[in-house]
C-alpha cells in the first residue's frame, strides 16, 4: 500500500525548489541573450554567421547563440583569473586533502593530550564567521611578511598574492574535509588493518592497501568539497590576494560594478556546472559508500 | 627448533581504563604450547583471552613478561614479523578486494610470484572447500564462507603457529558444530600449532589437546579436556566445565587419595584427594550430578538419606535436586534410560543418593 501525501506538500516542496532554482534558471537564461546589455531579455542569439551588432542587439554571431560563451577565451583578464582560480583550487584541495585526513584519522584512533581542544579548534573555522577568518589571516600574513621581510633582501620580499590565498584556502578546507572523512571513519573496523599486518604487511603498505581504499569515498567526496569551496570563495580571498593573483569571483565582482554583459552569464553558468558536477560526485560517492 | 611452539613466562597485561584506573586484563600469565598442539584457552567473558591471543600476534604488548614463538623472544616485534597468522572472531575480510585477492595477500607480501599465487590460492582454497571462489567479493558469501576464506588467507602462509579468536563465534549451531569437525581436521593435515580461543567449554571439551581455563585475567588450569573435567583443580574449573554440586566440609582424616571429611550438616563422605591436607581444614567437595545416582549399587562409599525438592525433565536427562538430611542440597542427573521417561522419584518422595568415592573431588580454592 503506497502512502497518500498530502497535494500541499507537494506544493511546498515545488515552491521551495522553485525559488533555490528561479534565479539560476533566470541566470542561465540570460546566458544567451541577444542584448549586450543585458538589461532585458531580448530572445537568444538566433543566426550564425558573421557577427552583426543592431542597437546593442547581436543579430547573428559565429557561434550563433552560443556566443557569449564563445567570446570567454577572448578576454585575457578572465582568463587569467580562471587560471588562478583552478590553480588556487587545485593546489588548496589536494593540501587541505591530504593534512585534513590526516587530522581526521588522528583524531579517530589515537588518545593524547588536549585531543578535545584540538578537535574543537578543528572545526571552529566552520563555525567562525568567513568574514573574521579573512581578517585574521590577513593580520597573521602582514604580521608575519612584515617581521620576515626586514631580514630578506629587497628582491625576494613576501607579499599578497598566489601562495597566500593558497594558504588560506588549505586552512578554511581542512576542516570539512575532517569532518566528511570522520563521517567515513566512524565504524571503521580497525581489524581489517589488523589482519593486513598480520598477513605480512607494514604500517605503510597496510595504509595504501587497505586503509586509504576503504575510506578513499570520503577523502574524495571530501575533496571535492574543498575543491568547490575553493572555487566559489570570496570574502577569504578577498583579504589575502595581491597583484596578478585575482581569482573568477574577485573579478566578477568588480566587473560588477562597472556593467554586466551576457558574457558574465556565461562563465556563470559555466560555473554552476561545474560546481554542480563536483557536488554530485560526491553526494553519489558518499551514498554509494554508506 | 625449540620444544614450544609458543610460550608466556609471566605475562601480564594493563589497560587505562575508562575513567583513569587500571585494568589487568592479564595478570601473570606462564603458558608453554607445544608443537603441533591444538590449545584452546577457555574462560567467561573478559578474562583476558582475546588479550592473551593478541599478545602472542603482536597486535598489543606485555606490560611485563615476555612472549616466546619457538624460542625466540618477541620483545617489540611487529605483528607483520611474526611467524604466526589470526583468524578473526568476525572474519576481517578485505571488503574491496576479491577472495582471491584476500588469499593471495599475505603471500604477495612475501614476494611470492603471481604464478606461485595464485597456484597456492586455489590450493588453499580448495582445502577449505571452496574451490573456484576467486573471483566473488565477501560480501557476496554467507558467514560460514566468509569463515573458511580467513582461515585459507591464514593458512595459505604455512604460519608456525595459527591464532583463532572465537572463530566460530558468529555461526549458527549447526554450521559451528560442522566447522569444529572441519577445524581439527585442518589442523592434523597441516599439522600447524593452533591456538584457540573460546568461552564456549563444549567447543573446547571436543577439540583441544589441552585446554588452558582462565579467569580474570590468569590461568587457573592447563590440561588436556579428560583431566579438567575429571580433576578440576579449583571451585571455578570445576563449576565453569561442566556442572558441579559443591558441598562446605572440613576434612577428619586423610589415608593416601581418601580423604574422610564432614559435611556442615554432620554427614561423612569419602572423597579423593592428591592435596596435603590437615585435620580440622575447611575445604569444599565437588561432586558431578552424573557421577550421582538415585538407584542402589554395589560398593558406593556414599550412601545418603534425603528427600526430593524438585525435578526437571531435560529430554535425555532428569535433574534431581535433593535436601539431604544433613541440610545440604545435591543435584543428581539420572538418564531417561525408561521406554516411558518415568521419573526414579516425584517431588517430596524420601530418596537415598549414591555416589563413588572417586566421584567426589576435595577441593581448597
Ligand atoms: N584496549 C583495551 N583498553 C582497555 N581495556 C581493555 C582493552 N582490551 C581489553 N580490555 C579489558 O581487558 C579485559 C580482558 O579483555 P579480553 O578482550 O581479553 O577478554 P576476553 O576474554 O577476550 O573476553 P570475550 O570473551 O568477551 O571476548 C576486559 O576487562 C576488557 O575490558
Ligand atoms: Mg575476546
Amino acid at each position: 500500500m503506497t502512502k497518500r501525501r498530502s497535494p500541499w506538500l507537494r506544493l511546498t516542496a515545488l515552491l521551495i525548489y522553485g525559488f533555490l532554482y528561479a534565479p539560476i534558471l533566470v541566470l542561465i537564461i540570460f546566458a544567451f541573450n541577444a542584448s549586450r546589455t543585458n538589461i532585458i531579455f531580448k530572445g537568444v542569439i538566433a543566426e550564425q554567421g558573421p557577427y552583426r551588432l543592431e542597437q546593442d542587439v547581436v543579430q547573428s554571431a559565429p557561434c550563433g547563440p552560443f556566443h557569449w560563451f564563445c567570446q570567454l577565451p577572448n578576454n585575457r583578464e578572465l582568463v587569467n583569473a580562471a587560471r588562478n582560480t583552478l590553480v588556487i583550487a587545485f593546489t588548496s584541495t589536494l593540501a587541505a586533502t591530504i593534512i585534513g585526513t590526516m587530522a581526521a584519522l588522528a583524531l579517530q584512533r589515537y588518545h593524547f593530550p588536549l585531543k578535545t581542544f584540538s578537535e574543537v579548534s578543528l572545526y571552529i573555522p566552520i563555525v567562525i564567521p568567513e568574514i573574521v577568518m579573512g581578517i585574521s589571516v590577513l593580520t597573521l600574513f602582514s604580521a608575519v611578511f612584515s617581521y620576515l621581510n626586514t631580514a630578506l633582501p629587497a628582491a625576494s620580499r613576501l607579499s599578497l598574492g598566489l601562495g597566500t590565498v593558497i594558504v588560506s584556502h588549505i586552512a578554511f578546507s581542512v576542516p570539512f574535509v575532517a569532518l566528511v572523512v570522520r563521517a567515513r571513519l566512524h565504524g571503521f573496523d580497525r581489524s581489517v588493518e589488523e589482519a593486513a599486518m598480520d598477513l605480512g604487511a607494514n604500517e605503510w603498505i597496510t595504509f595504501w592497501r587497505v586503509t586509504l581504499p576503504l575510506i578513499a569515498p570520503g577523502v574524495l567526496s571530501g575533496a571535492l568539497l574543498a575543491f568547490t569551496l575553493s572555487l566559489d570563495d570570496f570574502i577569504i580571498t578577498f583579504f589575502t590576494t595581491g597583484p596578478g593573483a585575482t581569482t573568477l569571483p574577485i573579478y566578477v565582482y568588480g566587473l560588477l560594478r562597472r556593467i554586466t554583459t551576457p558574457e558574465l552569464n556565461a562563465l556563470s553558468t559555466l560555473w554552476i556546472l561545474i560546481v554542480f558536477t563536483a557536488l554530485s560526485v560526491s553526494q553519489l560517492l558518499q551514498r554509494r559508500s554508506a | 627448533m625449540a620444544e614450544f611452539a609458543v610460550e608466556l613466562r609471566d605475562v601480564s597485561k594493563r589497560f587505562p581504563g575508562p575513567s583513569g584506573e587500571i585494568v589487568n586484563a592479564v595478570r601473570e600469565v606462564t603458558l608453554q604450547i607445544k608443537d603441533g598442539e591444538f590449545f584452546s584457552m577457555l574462560g567467561p567473558s573478559g578474562c583476558g583471552k582475546t588479550t592473551s591471543l593478541r599478545m602472542i600476534a603482536g597486535f598489543e604488548l606485555p606490560t611485563s613478561g615476555e612472549v616466546y614463538i619457538h624460542g625466540k623472544p618477541m620483545g617489540q616485534t611487529p605483528p607483520y614479523q611474526r611467524p604466526v597468522n589470526t583468524v578473526f572472531q568476525n572474519y576481517a575480510l578485505f571488503p574491496h578486494m576479491t577472495i582471491g585477492e584476500n588469499v593471495g595477500f599475505g603471500l604477495e607480501m612475501k614476494g611470492v610470484p603471481k604464478a606461485q599465487r595464485t597456484a597456492r590460492v586455489q590450493q588453499a582454497l580448495a582445502m577449505v572447500r571452496l574451490p573456484g571462489y576467486e573471483a566473488r567479493r565477501s560480501r557476496q558469501m554467507s558467514g560460514g564462507q566468509q569463515q573458511r576464506v580467513a582461515l585459507a588467507r591464514a593458512l595459505v602462509n604455512h604460519p608456525e603457529v595459527l591464532l583463532l579468536d572465537e572463530p566460530l563465534g558468529a555461526l549458527d549451531f549447526k554450521l559451528r558444530k560442522e566447522m569444529q569437525l572441519e577445524l581439527k581436521r585442518l589442523q592434523r593435515e597441516v599439522g600447524i600449532t593452533f591456538v584457540y580461543v573460546t568461552h564456549d567449554q563444549e567447543e573446547a571439551l571436543t577439540m583441544s589437546d589441552r585446554i588452558a581455563v582462565m579467569s580474570g585475567g590468569r590461568v587457573l588450569q592447563v590440561g588436556p579436556a579428560f583431566e579438567i573435567y575429571e580433576r578440576p583443580n579449583c571451585r571455578f574449573v570445576a563449576d565453569f566445565i561442566g556442572e558441579s554440586n559443591f558441598l562446605d566440609a572440613t576434612v577428619q582424616d586423610v589415608q593416601g587419595p581418601t580423604a574422610t571429611v564432614t559435611l556442615t550438616g554432620g554427614l561423612t563422605v569419602y572423597a579423593n584427594t592428591d592435596l596435603s591436607l590437615t585435620r580440622g581444614q575447611a575445604v569444599t567437595v565437588a561432586v558431578r550430578p552424573e557421577k550421582v545416582g538415585l538407584r542402589p549399587y554395589e560398593g558406593a562409599q556414599n550412601a545418603f538419606p534425603g528427600r526430593v525438592e524438585e525435578i526437571v525433565y531435560i529430554g535425555t536427562d532428569t535433574h534431581y535436586s535433593v535436601m539431604l538430611n544433613g541440610d545440604q542440597r545435591l543435584r543428581v542427573r539420572e538418564q531417561n534410560e525408561d521406554p516411558y521417561s518415568r521419573p526414579l522419584a516425584n517431588p517430596g518422595d524420601a530418596v537415598t543418593v549414591y555416589f563413588d568415592q572417586a566421584a567426589a573431588r576435595v577441593l581448597t580454592e
